[in-house]
């Protein structure tokens, strides 16, 4: 199987399901002649001609907006965010209208929207171009989100989220565009939408996380089979909305003590609700409090170097925090 | 509406297309509307219902302007007080009715949403919600929708003076400039905002605001349903041609308080109400269909008698009509059949 880049996953479930099927187009800012800043969008417009690989006006509200209203007219629009920390003048349109049309009009209409954001730091992005915005809209009904640590997983979980009839937020991360890689099958694929995925079979502590951090996480294992003989157990939540709750679960009962990770800040973040789930299930079959493992409860990471770094999880932090769990 | 004279000319609606059996039936629709919004704000008053919102004063315009639309082609995205207008494009008395009484049965949603909240596939009326304006977006992705397939389809979207000052109407109005599309913008500026008058809303023209976007914008009557008919059709013939967007702004006034939750005479008096009443577009358009020969006394009466008696009829079946089940109460959050992305 080849080995290519998340981004280029990215790139290639868009140009399939452009291919596959005529009501799929993109828009956003930048997308089309330039190809996105991240070049993620990059051949769709000459592919696919202006109309659908569309240049919009600097403008989320009317980004997301005119998605909604071209999915209800029968299209399959993936509308991008530039970077997810602009998204936020585009929430009513999300939450107020993309996750309750359905509901409202009692199935009368639907809103097969997908709208990509790129998340986190590690770039120097700075307050404004590092945000991880999954738990604003998180615990939306009618909303689903989904975060791929994997280049398999992007392109497979796209592929599903411009199937999906229901609105999907695609979440991926801007700093394992290029920093990730792995192998993706050449034919058409799709991985669920709401399940998760084993990353590592262990015996001694679990990881649950998502995205970029379990990178780290996985890094951390190896040295700590390695070195210290703690063999971790690391679950990819891979959907954040709905939950995976049996896997969640399944992967907790396996060790009995468990770690949740995560670059979004910690209050009220994903992590609390997987460790509500835990609690609710699986209190008594623990052999150790739930640990989270997050970003810092700051507004958002500085671009001075130390800063940025003090703010990101690493390979190192979740060492300790997995060894310090194990030693329990 | 008054210079019908002695010399025998042709009449005004026939010089815009009109037969006499359409306008007669705009008059009729406009009267269904208002008999049909008195009829909710008493059943609010006797406390069968909980809540309405009116339109009262605005009818006139409202049937004009679908009367210009393709109903087996346009999209329509109207906002809360459209009654007129849905009616117009086909939904029924006995429809809104289940609506306002929240029944299971309201196609609009199921009794889940407030009266005013129209959608409906079926008519190609958009569902649509509360937070005022997050519908001029939709329309123009209805509009984009119909370019991109190569369909003569025209989206037709309203909204109050006061939502067009949110970000929504702006980011709309501007995507569908730069993209020349099939899109109609109706300001249907009733002169209030709840409480908040016209001038303290804006303090430019609304319809200027076209300029800004590259398109034309057009301040029209609302109380002369003719000249709204003649302006929307332009605007409706220029969307056709891939001329792009109109804006309208419809000049009405809400004759009701703002819903049945709000005592108007606290922020306005009863005099200007009263001067306002007089302007009414319905009684006008009966004089104008009088004057060209169209309607009589006997008509009327036997309008009012028909309209009274459906009125009864739908008023009575919503009444007795169940709400949803509770086990229904909460389907449809997501799709419930698995979808291979096939269909439609």
């Amino acid at each position: 199987m080849p080995v290519i880049e998340y981004i280029e996953a990215i790139r290639s479930a868009m140009k399939e399901e452009m291919e596959r099927d005529s009501r799929v187009f993109v828009l956003g800012e930048d997308v089309g002649l330039k190809g996105g800043v991240f070049t993620t969008t990059k051949g769709l417009q000459e592919q696919f001609g202006e109309l659908r690989a569309l240049d919009t006006p600097l403008s989320e509200s009317a980004i997301a907006g005119v998605a909604i209203g071209a999915a209800m007219a029968g299209l399959r629009p993936i509308a991008e965010m530039q970077y997810s920390d602009f998204m936020f003048p585009a929430t009513n349109q999300i939450i107020s209208e993309a996750a309750k049309i359905r509901y409202r009009s009692n199935n009368d209409w639907d809103c097969p929207v997908v709208i990509r954001a790129p998340i986190g730091g590690g770039v120097f992005g700075g307050l404004y171009h590092s945000q991880c915005p999954e738990s604003v809209f998180f615990g939306t009904p009618g909303l689903k989100i989904v975060a791929p640590a994997t280049a398999y997983d992007a392109k497979g979980l796209l592929i599903s989220a411009i199937r999906d009839p229901d609105p999907v937020l695609f979440f991926e991360h801007k700093k394992c565009y290029r920093l990730i890689s792995d192998e993706v099958p050449e034919g058409e694929y799709t991985v669920p939408i709401g399940k998760s995925r084993v990353m590592r079979e262990g015996d001694d502590i679990t990881v649950i996380g998502y995205s970029l951090p379990l990178h780290f996480a996985m890094e951390a294992a190896a040295e700590l089979a390695r070195e210290e003989g703690v063999e971790a157990h690391i679950l990819d939540l891979r959907t954040l909305q709905p939950l995976d709750r049996e896997g969640i679960l399944e992967a907790a009962s396996r060790t009995g003590k468990v770690l949740i990770v995560h670059e979004d800040n910690k209050t009220g973040g994903i992590g609390a609700e997987v460790a509500a789930i835990i609690a609710e299930e699986l209190l008594y079959d623990l052999d150790a409090p739930i640990r989270r493992l997050c970003g810092p409860d700051v507004p958002a990471m500085p671009i001075n170097p130390p800063g940025e770094k003090h703010f990101m999880l690493n390979k190192e932090k979740l060492k300790t925090a997995m060894l310090e769990l194990a030693r329990y | 509406m008054t210079q019908t004279g002695a010399v025998r000319q042709q009449s005004r609606h026939a010089a815009l297309g009109l037969t006499d059996r359409q306008v007669i039936e705009m008059y009729e629709t406009m009267m269904r509307a208002r008999r049909f919004d008195e009829r909710c704000l008493l059943l609010q008053r006797a406390g069968k219902v909980n809540f309405h919102i009116s339109g009262i004063g605005q009818e006139p315009s409202q049937v004009a302007m679908a009367f210009a639309m393709d109903f087996e082609k346009d999209w329509f995205l109207p906002y809360y007080r459209d009654y007129a207008f849905v009616l117009t494009v086909g939904m029924t008395l006995k429809e809104l009715f289940l609506s306002l009484f929240a029944k299971a049965e309201d196609p609009n949603s199921a009794g889940r949403q407030m009266p005013g909240h129209f959608g409906c596939k079926r008519l190609r009326i958009v569902t649509g919600s509360s937070p005022v304006t997050t519908q001029v977006p939709h329309a123009v992705g209805f509009a984009y929708a119909a370019k991109l397939r190569g369909e003569s389809s025209v989206a037709y979207v309203s909204f109050g003076e006061g939502s067009s000052n949110q970000g929504d109407f702006h980011e709309g109005c501007n995507f569908a400039g730069v993209h020349k599309l099939p899109v109609i913008f109706v300001c249907e500026n009733n002169g209030y905002a709840i409480s908040v008058p016209l001038s303290k809303q804006t303090a430019g023209r609304i319809s200027d605001r076209a300029i800004g976007y590259g398109f034309p914008g057009v301040r029209v009557d609302g109380n002369d349903p003719l000249e709204v008919y003649r302006v929307m059709k332009e605007a409706h013939e220029r969307a056709l041609n891939g001329e792009g967007p109109t804006l309208i702004e419809v000049m009405s006034y809400r004759l009701s308080p703002h819903s049945t939750s709000d005592n108007d005479l606290a922020y306005r008096t009863k005099e200007e109400v009263e001067a306002h009443r007089k302007k009414d577009g319905i009684p006008a358009f009966r004089n104008y269909l009088t004057e060209a020969g169209l309607w009589n006394e006997e008509r009327e009466n036997e309008l009012q008698a028909r309209i009274r008696k459906e009125l009864d009829e739908a008023q009575a079946y919503a009444e007795r009509a169940p709400f949803q089940s509770v086990e229904d109460a909460f389907r449809y959050v997501y799709a419930e059949e698995p979808s291979s992305g096939e269909g439609r």
